[in-house]
Parts: structure tokens; C-alpha cells; sequence
């Protein structure tokens, strides 16, 4: 099994007092499976997924990744763990303002280890950014981004790869050919995939489809 | 790994050049603002050791044969053996030049050659370079522009040898001396006491100004302590995007904490060695001597100009060093423990802020408090220095709240939206400032201080120079009839005489100098006192009162008023207290015939003479009672003399002021640069509902005006208090006396208004900038998220 939720609860703390998230989330991924998260805005999805990346801790319950227990590993661990098992493509794309596109791209695949500037170019070209390697992130549009958000991820050879609605900000016709070329080079790797979105066409996609809603998995 | 991590920490400053700019420029103006500041102040320094080496020779006790003649070299010896503690000087002129020989392990007074820090080297002289030249040929000079003009110093060896003189010209009687010391007529009957003159020493003095120097030096130190660490603050806010990008994407914190630090020192040493570069063009450049300053920068053998002194860049650089460390550590502390995803959300940074801004406040309500007790109760140098201190930094961490109540207040009583929102955004602007903000408030309060410091100073100098150098010349006799036969050649002429009578004694058990004195017209125009009571000079005249000096009226607890007892049957009250800069020593002045009911034997040893031809006069001395050149003081020459060097040092200073206050403008602007990226999201929507980004500039520079404007208002008081605690606490517990405090309420409107362009500078250019953002990047701030 790459990925294992076991009964995970995490609920966040504001001045009103603690507003439960998760309340008990259980589910497997296979390698090289494919699953699509859909859930109302702020139902907790994106929580989800940074869990699966090791970025947040949960309150509760075990989380299984490629043989690691996330909830016992500390920092160090961890931060090793996301450079090489894990690639994570955010809703807010977090690319690096000051790198270009070929950089960024280039700077998340020499942290993991896997330096390879043929694969690189080939992901550039199938992700349709040949034209912008060069540019810095801010002169490219929202769905430009993405898609450079998509290919640094993918640029790591991940084992598993999860991608926070990255067809959010794309038309239909882009949309389906981005996620076309990422569930082609998924397969190509034998890596997982969990998306995140509101798109019952990008939902059908998937081999599953889970539903988030009341902190509880449907 | 770490390669790739460092080029991408790197990449931001390529992408913002603007921001390296300015964490360079800024470490590079703390650097430099403090070394320059060393600078002028040794150099200060210099320039008034010059002025007391001038008047230090009469300062002490001398020997000298009472033929006139030279002084054996064996009755040196058995004066030494015996237990005298003397020091021997030859004096010798060669080509019109005084040639002064001393033994330079005893001899009491420097004659300007101070400490160089060069050896004392056998084979030299020591003068300044306009002497240097005359001497040119008779031995090896070095120049040392601090000796007085048309005098050479050099060893007693040496000087005998060039002058070919076989004996000592007088013998310096050192201040410490051992209880049993036989009588002089018992070892050397041929020498006569010639007791030290009532000259000013200016020792004292200069030496509390340089104290008082050395304060604002600290407080210019902090002043960059500050820009570092606001500069520091900024470079981290800005990639905190970053780095949260970088810990997603695996980077370890450790590494990442590694990296940052050692990018941020090796930056800072950057700018620091800039800095100490700049520091001393900036003081070279500033400083009146140029040409002299230039000479330094190519080697060392010309001492007393400006030189690039190991302390000075040494200390700079630990400056830089130290609080980029200090202000690294918090910030590294602040990343380390937030979590990967909060650390770019904006509400932890403002809530940050916010529990900042709570610890701010109580620290300084804390500081000030300890201020308050120190001023009520606290005694002694280290409790004033703590005063400055707590009074310094409660008043800098206080700052932020006050503003931030002066401004709600105004925004309370703002009409119309615009105004509303100006007065509120400025509010919010102000966690991103205070730093900056802080930085201003303690170099305008700095520049109020050593203002008030350096004027009050020079009032208070140039009234002790006129007191004590009023006659325009000074003669000292070795016995009664010379006396006499002084005082009838002067009777005759019509002169107005200060005679002066002087014994070393106890009194209300200090060691004081008690004088009589004949109270004429001289003494009640010229003395200027601490407190005096009525019609004190008649009562002294008429012998039912006394004066005395502050320094004794402090240690012996006396004021106005009180009785001083002279001897078992004499008390006279105390009408006036003087202020008596130079001296260490008590002093009691009272009327001629009082003096000589206490001590019948003596007579008037020492002279000091009104005349308008004093060169006619000495001549007429010299000729008639058979007095020396040396015993004759053209008092008008010293005064004008050290009066000219202390200007030097008071235009100096002035330089200081310019230096603060343009590296205090700088923190602002640097932080409103850095922060004009920040400030997009938050113009754009104002921008949005109909005003103009040339509207919106011309608010940020009056926000810039405003804000300085607050500051300038919190920085007079602290100014004030700052000069007071300097001139009141600090000086009596350093020396014993106080400094008057003069106000020069022109001199603070100035600055104010120094302060307000400098503020309205430093935003200039942020908000020209900001007229020129392109409507595409405020649009883009709807556009996405981030
Ligand atoms: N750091 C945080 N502090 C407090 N509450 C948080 C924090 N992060 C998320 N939340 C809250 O947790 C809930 C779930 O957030 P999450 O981002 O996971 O939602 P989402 O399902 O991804 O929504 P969307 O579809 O809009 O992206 C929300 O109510 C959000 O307000
Ligand atoms: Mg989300």
C-alpha cells in the first residue's frame, strides 16, 4: 500500500476555540493508482493533502506513506521524505518569485536527487511551456503557472504525486490536455495521483472518486 | 543539495537589486556612522589635548636654582634619592624654536605629545609641522601637530646634546609624593618652590567633553544597531515566501538556517567593510584639515591627523557583525519554530506583531519606571549611565505605542473617507516601520543632545577662559622683594593688579588651595558662578565672606550660606559657589587682608596684570625686577589659542549631527522601500474606488512627513532629558562638578525641520515609484491570490 489514512482527525484553533477539520478519515492508495478528492470549499481537502505530504501534522489517528509513518518521523525526516517520495502541486502554485521557469522546475528535481535535463525539457514540451522556460513566474498567467507548478512536481519522479485542483485556473480544452499528459507520465513512473477538484469531468477521470464532507470521508 | 538551495536564496537578491541595495547600504551606513564618528572624535580629541598641553606646563609645582641658573644634575640625584619625586626638563632654544627636553617615563606634563601610541623614541623631536620645518637639519622631527606652536619636545638627552646645556633647567614636582620626604633646604638649599600657577587646566574639561563624545558615540552605535536590525527584519519578510517554498518542497530547516545565516554575515561583512571605507572618506572629507587627513591614508608617520585606526574598523566590523548576529538570531528563532505552511500566511505575521508590540509596550513601561527610580534615588556614574540607558531605550520601545495613539486620535478626528483611511492606513503601516521610525527618534534626540551638550559646552568654556585668562598677563616671583619690586612698578603705572596669595591646606578635611585675593573690577565681571548669594563680592571685599569652588562645595557638602572654617578661630560664610572646570582640588578665595590674618609670613607669588601692551610690559618686568622670560604668561595668546582649537572641535561635532540624522533618514527610506512591494495589495484596492496613484503618492509622502513629525515631537524631550542627565548626572559623578545646561530652542527648530525634509527625502522616491506602478500590477493583485 503508497498511502494509508487510518481514523486521522485535525481540527485548527482560532479565537472562537477549535474548529474540527478531519474528524476520522480512513483510505488506502495504491501504487499507481489514481483517486479524485471532491468536497465543498472548505470542507478540508487541501488539509488533506498537505497531511499526505507531510507538511502538517494531524491530531490524530496513523498516516502510511511509501513505508514511512508520517506521525513518527521528526523535521529532518520529514523534509527528506518530501524531497524524494512525495511532490506536491499547491492551489496557490508556490513557485519561487526570483527563479524562472526552467529554474524552479530545475531546483525541485536536484532536491530530490534527480537531476535529469532530458526529462526536464521533454516535461516543458508536453506541458506546452517551451515558449516561457526562460520568463520569471510573475509574467505568466494563472494557468501558465499551474502548469509550471505541475511540471516542477512531476520533474522529481515522485512515488506519489498530489496536485491541489490543477486545472483549476484552465480552460476546458487546456484542462483536459494537462490532465491527459499527467495521468500519462503518472503511468509512466508507476506513481499515484490524488486530485483535488470540483470538476465531476476531471473526477471521471480518476480510477475512484472520494467525497469529502462533515470531516468524514463518502 | 545546498547548492541548489543557496542559488535559489540568491536568486532573490539578482531579482531585487533594489533590496540588496539596500541591506548593503544599510549595514554599510551603521558601519560607517560609527567609525566615522570615531574618527571625529579622536580627532577631536586631538585637537583639544592640544589646547591643554598649552596651558598643563604652569600646572605643577616646579624647582628652579635660586640664582636663575641651571640646576646640577647631582642635586637632581640626591633630591631623587632622598625621595623627592621630580622630573628633570631641560630648556634650550635652537634656531629661535624652544627646544623642551623631559625625561619621558616621569615627566608630568605631555607638552602635546600625549600618547601616540608611539614609543618614546631617543632620537626625535617632537613638533608641530609649521616648527618642524625650522628645525629641519638639527635632528630627526616627527610631526605631531598637537605640540604647541614654535616648541619642540624631545628627550633630556637629546636636547642637552643639541643645545650643548650642562645642567637641568627646572625640576617638575610630581603630584604624589611620599609622606616623609625631608625638607627642601635640608637636600637642595639652592632651589626655590616655586608653587604651580592658578592657570586653567583644561585637562578636566576636555576630558568630560570627550566623555560626554564617547556617549553619543554609543548612542550613534545603536542607532545602527537599529538600522541592522530593521534592515535584517525586511530581507527576511521578503523571502519568507520563499522559504516557505522551500521546507514544501523538502528542504531541511537545519540546512536552510545554515544557509540563510551564513549568506546574511558574509553580506554583512560586505557592507561593514564598505562601510568602514566610507566612514573614513565621509570624515576625511568633513574634517577642516583635507590635505593633512590624505597624508594618513598613505602611512602612519604623520600622527595627529586622521588615520585608519584598527579600533575603529575593527570595532565597526563587530558592529555590523554583532547585530546582524543578535537580529539573525531572532528572526532564524521566528522561522524554526513557525510550521512549514504558516510561516508566509499573513495573519501569523500580524499577530506576530501584535504580541510584539504588547512586549514592546510593557518592556518599556518597565525601562521607564527604572528611569524614574534612577533619577529619584540613583547615585554614582553607573547609575547615571543606567539612567541613559533605560531612559534611551524604554523612550525608543515606547515610541510605537504612542504613535499608534496619536494616531488613532487623529483618525478619530479625521473628516471625510480619505482622510479616514489615511490616518487608519498609517496605523497599519507602523510594525513595518517602527523600526525605522525608532532609529530617527534616537538620532534627532542624539542631535538635540549633543547640541545642547556641545553649546551649553562651549558657552560654559569660553566664560572659564575669560574668568581664568582675563589678565593679559601672568607673572609668577620667586621671593618677597622680587614681589614688591613687581608691585611698585605696576602701582606706578597705573595698573589694574590681581595679586594673588596662595597656601596648600585643609579645610572641612579636603586638600584645598586656599587664596587671597584683592577684589577688584576683573574679578566681579569675569567670574561666573554656580549659585552666589547677594552683593557677594562686597561682602568678600570687606573680609565677611568667602568663595569657594564647587568641586569643594560638593565634596565637603557646603553650599551658599554655609560656614567655612579656615582656621580655629576663622568662619566665614560661603557667598558664592564658582564653577571651576579644571581642578581637581578644593579651593577657598578670600579677600587679601583675611589671607593675611591666616598666614602673616606669606606674600603675593603670582601676578596676573590688565594691560593693552603686554609686550612692552614683559619687557619692562624682564628689565626692571630681573624676573625670567619664563615666569612671565602672555595669557591673551593661550586663551586665543586654545579658544581656536576648540572651534575646530565644535565644527567637528556639528558633522556629527549630519551624519546621524542622513543615516536615520536613510532607515527610512530603505524601509519604505522595502515594504513598497508589500504595500501594492493593500493600495490596490483604494486605487480601485477612484483615487489616483498620484493622489495615493503624494498621501505616502505626507504619511512619511507625519510620522517623522511624531517622532521629532517624542525626540525633544528625550533630546533634553538625554543632554541633561550627560551635563547634571553623568559629569558630577565623573568629575565633580556640573555643567551648565543652556537651551537653544533655534537650533532644535532647525533640526526639526531637518528631521521633516529628511523624512519627505526618504519617501520621495517610494512614492514617485508609486505614481509609476503600472495599472497592470495593481490589477494583478485581483487577479490571484498572491
Ligand atoms: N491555518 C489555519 N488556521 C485556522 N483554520 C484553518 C487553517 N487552515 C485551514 N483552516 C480552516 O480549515 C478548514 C478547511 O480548510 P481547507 O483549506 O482544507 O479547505 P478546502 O477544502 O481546501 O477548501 P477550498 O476548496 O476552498 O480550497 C477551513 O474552514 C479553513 O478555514
Ligand atoms: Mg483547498
Amino acid at each position: 500500500m503508497l498511502l494509508e489514512f487510518q481514523s486521522v482527525t485535525k481540527s485548527f484553533h482560532d479565537a472562537d476555540g477549535a474548529i474540527p477539520v478531519l474528524r476520522g478519515v480512513s483510505f488506502e492508495l495504491r501504487a499507481g493508482e489514481t483517486l479524485a478528492l471532491t468536497g465543498e470549499s472548505g470542507s478540508g481537502k487541501s488539509t488533506l493533502m498537505h497531511i499526505a505530504a507531510g507538511l502538517d501534522a494531524p491530531d490524530g489517528g496513523a498516516v502510511r506513506v511509501a513505508g514511512h509513518d508520517l506521525t513518527a518521523m521528526n523535521d529532518a525526516a520529514l523534509a527528506a521524505f518530501r524531497r524524494t517520495e512525495v511532490a506536491l502541486v499547491f492551489q496557490q502554485f508556490n513557485l519561487i518569485p526570483s527563479l524562472t521557469v526552467g529554474a524552479n522546475i530545475a531546483l525541485q528535481a536536484a532536491l530530490a536527487g534527480a537531476d535529469d535535463p532530458a526529462r526536464q525539457e521533454m516535461l516543458v514540451a508536453r506541458l506546452g511551456l517551451t515558449e516561457h522556460v526562460h520568463k520569471f513566474p510573475e509574467a505568466l498567467s494563472g494557468g501558465q503557472q499551474q502548469r509550471v507548478a505541475i511540471a516542477r512536481a512531476l520533474a522529481a519522479k515522485p512515488k506519489l504525486l498530489l496536485a491541489d485542483e490543477p486545472t483549476g485556473n484552465l480552460d476546458e480544452a487546456t484542462a483536459d490536455q494537462v490532465l491527459e499528459q499527467m495521468l500519462a507520465l503518472v503511468a509512466q513512473t508507476g506513481a499515484a495521483l490524488m486530485v483535488v477538484t470540483h470538476s465531476p469531468t476531471v473526477a471521471a477521470r480518476m480510477d475512484r472518486v472520494l467525497h469529502l464532507r462533515g470531516g468524514l470521508l463518502a | 543539495m545546498m547548492r541548489a538551495c543557496l542559488g535559489a536564496l540568491v536568486s532573490h537578491w539578482r531579482r531585487n537589486p533594489v533590496q540588496l541595495f539596500a541591506y548593503l547600504a544599510g549595514l554599510a551606513l551603521a558601519t560607517a556612522l560609527w567609525s566615522g564618528v570615531q574618527a571625529i572624535n579622536s580627532e577631536a580629541r586631538n585637537s583639544y589635548d592640544a589646547a591643554a598641553a598649552t596651558l598643563s606646563e604652569g600646572q605643577y609645582d616646579q624647582l628652579v636654582a635660586r640664582s636663575g641658573g641651571a640646576i646640577p644634575l647631582a642635586t637632581y640625584v640626591a633630591l631623587r634619592r632622598s625621595g623627592w619625586m621630580v622630573s628633570p626638563m631641560i630648556e634650550a632654544e635652537v634656531r629661535g624654536v624652544r627646544l623642551i627636553g623631559v625625561d619621558p617615563l616621569t615627566t608630568p606634563v605631555s607638552f602635546g605629545v600625549g600618547d601616540t601610541g608611539a614609543a618614546p623614541e631617543l632620537d626625535h623631536l617632537f613638533a608641530n609641522a609649521a616648527t618642524a620645518r625650522r628645525l629641519a637639519g638639527v635632528a630627526p622631527v616627527t610631526v605631531q601637530e598637537t605640540v604647541g606652536p614654535n616648541m619642540a619636545i624631545g628627550d633630556i638627552g637629546l636636547v642637552q646634546r643639541l643645545s650643548g646645556a650642562a645642567g637641568l633647567t627646572r625640576l617638575f614636582v610630581l603630584p604624589d609624593q611620599p609622606v616623609t620626604r625631608p625638607a627642601l633646604q635640608d637636600v637642595a638649599p639652592g632651589l626655590a618652590l616655586q608653587p604651580s600657577g592658578q592657570q586653567a587646566d583644561i585637562g578636566q574639561l576636555t576630558d568630560s567633553f570627550h566623555l560626554n563624545l564617547t556617549a553619543f558615540g554609543l548612542l550613534s552605535f545603536a542607532v545602527g544597531l537599529f538600522i541592522v536590525h530593521s534592515t535584517i527584519g525586511l530581507a527576511f519578510e521578503q523571502r519568507r515566501g520563499m522559504i516557505r517554498t522551500l521546507r514544501s518542497i523538502g528542504v531541511p530547516l537545519r540546512g536552510l538556517v545554515v544557509l540563510i545565516t551564513a549568506e546574511m554575515l558574509f553580506l554583512a561583512l560586505v557592507g561593514a567593510a564598505l562601510g568602514v571605507v566610507l566612514g573614513y572618506v565621509i570624515a576625511a572629507l568633513l574634517l577642516p584639515d583635507v590635505a593633512a587627513t590624505l597624508r594618513g591614508l598613505y602611512g602612519a608617520e604623520v600622527s595627529g591627523t586622521l588615520q585608519l585606526r584598527a579600533e575603529w574598523w575593527l570595532s565597526g566590523l563587530a558592529l555590523a557583525l554583532l547585530g546582524t548576529a543578535a537580529a539573525l538570531a531572532g528572526r532564524i528563532w521566528q522561522v524554526a519554530r513557525m510550521p512549514v505552511l504558516a510561516s508566509a500566511r499573513p495573519r501569523a505575521w500580524v499577530m506576530a506583531t501584535a504580541a510584539r508590540f504588547r512586549v514592546q509596550s510593557a518592556g518599556a513601561v518597565a525601562l521607564l519606571a527604572v528611569a524614574g527610580v534612577l533619577f529619584a534615588v540613583g547615585d554614582g556614574l553607573l547609575a547615571a549611565f543606567a539612567l541613559l540607558g533605560c531612559l534611551l531605550i524604554g523612550a525608543a520601545l515606547a515610541l510605537p505605542a504612542l504613535a499608534a495613539m496619536v494616531l488613532s486620535g487623529l483618525q478619530h478626528r479625521a473628516r471625510g473617507p480619505v482622510a479616514m483611511w489615511f490616518w487608519a492606513d498609517t496605523r497599519q503601516q507602523l510594525p513595518g516601520l517602527s523600526l525605522a521610525l525608532m532609529a530617527l527618534l534616537l538620532a534627532v534626540s542624539a542631535n538635540i543632545g549633543v547640541s545642547t551638550m556641545v553649546s551649553s559646552f562651549r558657552l560654559t568654556f569660553v566664560a572659564f577662559l575669560d574668568q581664568r585668562l582675563a589678565p593679559e598677563l601672568f607673572v609668577r616671583v620667586g621671593s618677597k622683594n622680587e614681589s614688591a619690586a613687581l608691585r611698585q612698578l605696576l602701582d606706578a603705572r597705573g595698573l589694574e593688579v590681581l595679586p594673588l596669595m596662595s597656601t596648600s591646606t585643609r579645610v572641612a578635611g579636603q586638600p584645598v588651595q586656599v587664596y587671597g585675593i584683592e577684589v577688584g573690577p576683573t574679578y566681579r565681571e569675569n567670574w561666573a558662578f554656580v549659585d552666589a548669594g547677594a552683593d557677594m563680592w562686597d561682602r568678600v571685599q570687606a573680609g565677611a565672606a568667602a568663595v569657594v569652588n564647587e568641586q569643594l562645595a560638593r565634596r565637603a557638602n557646603l553650599w551658599v550660606g554655609d560656614r567655612v572654617t579656615l582656621s580655629p578661630d576663622l568662619a566665614l560664610p560661603i557667598a558664592g559657589v564658582v564653577g571651576d572646570y579644571g581642578n581637581p582640588l578644593g579651593q577657598v578665595v578670600v579677600a587679601a587682608p583675611v589671607y593675611a590674618t591666616l598666614y602673616p609670613d606669606d606674600y603675593p607669588g603670582q601676578f596676573g596684570i590688565r594691560t593693552s601692551t603686554p609686550d612692552a610690559l614683559r619687557r619692562a618686568i624682564m628689565d626692571s625686577v630681573g624676573l625670567p622670560d619664563s615666569a612671565i604668561i602672555d595669557q591673551a595668546e593661550i586663551k586665543a589659542l586654545s579658544l581656536g582649537v576648540f572651534e575646530r572641535t565644535f565644527t567637528v561635532t556639528a558633522v556629527l549631527n549630519v551624519l546621524t540624522l542622513g543615516v536615520a533618514g536613510f532607515a527610512i527610506l530603505m524601509s519604505l522601500l522595502t515594504l513598497a512591494d508589500l504595500r501594492v495589495p493593500q493600495l490596490a484596492p483604494v486605487w480601485a474606488l477612484g483615487l489616483t496613484r498620484r493622489t495615493l503618492g503624494r498621501l505616502e509622502l505626507a504619511r512619511a512627513v507625519a510620522l517623522a513629525g511624531i517622532v521629532f515631537v517624542c525626540a525633544l524631550p528625550l533630546g533634553l532629558a538625554l543632554a541633561w542627565v550627560l551635563l547634571s548626572r553623568v559629569n558630577v559623578a565623573a568629575f565633580g562638578w556640573q555643567l551648565p545646561m543652556f537651551l537653544f530652542p533655534a537650533d532644535y527648530g532647525w533640526l526639526g525641520a531637518y528631521a521633516l525634509v529628511a523624512a519627505a527625502l526618504a519617501a520621495a522616491w517610494p512614492a514617485w515609484r508609486l505614481m509609476r506602478t503600472p495599472p497592470a500590477r495593481l490589477l494583478k493583485v485581483f487577479a490571484h491570490e498572491r
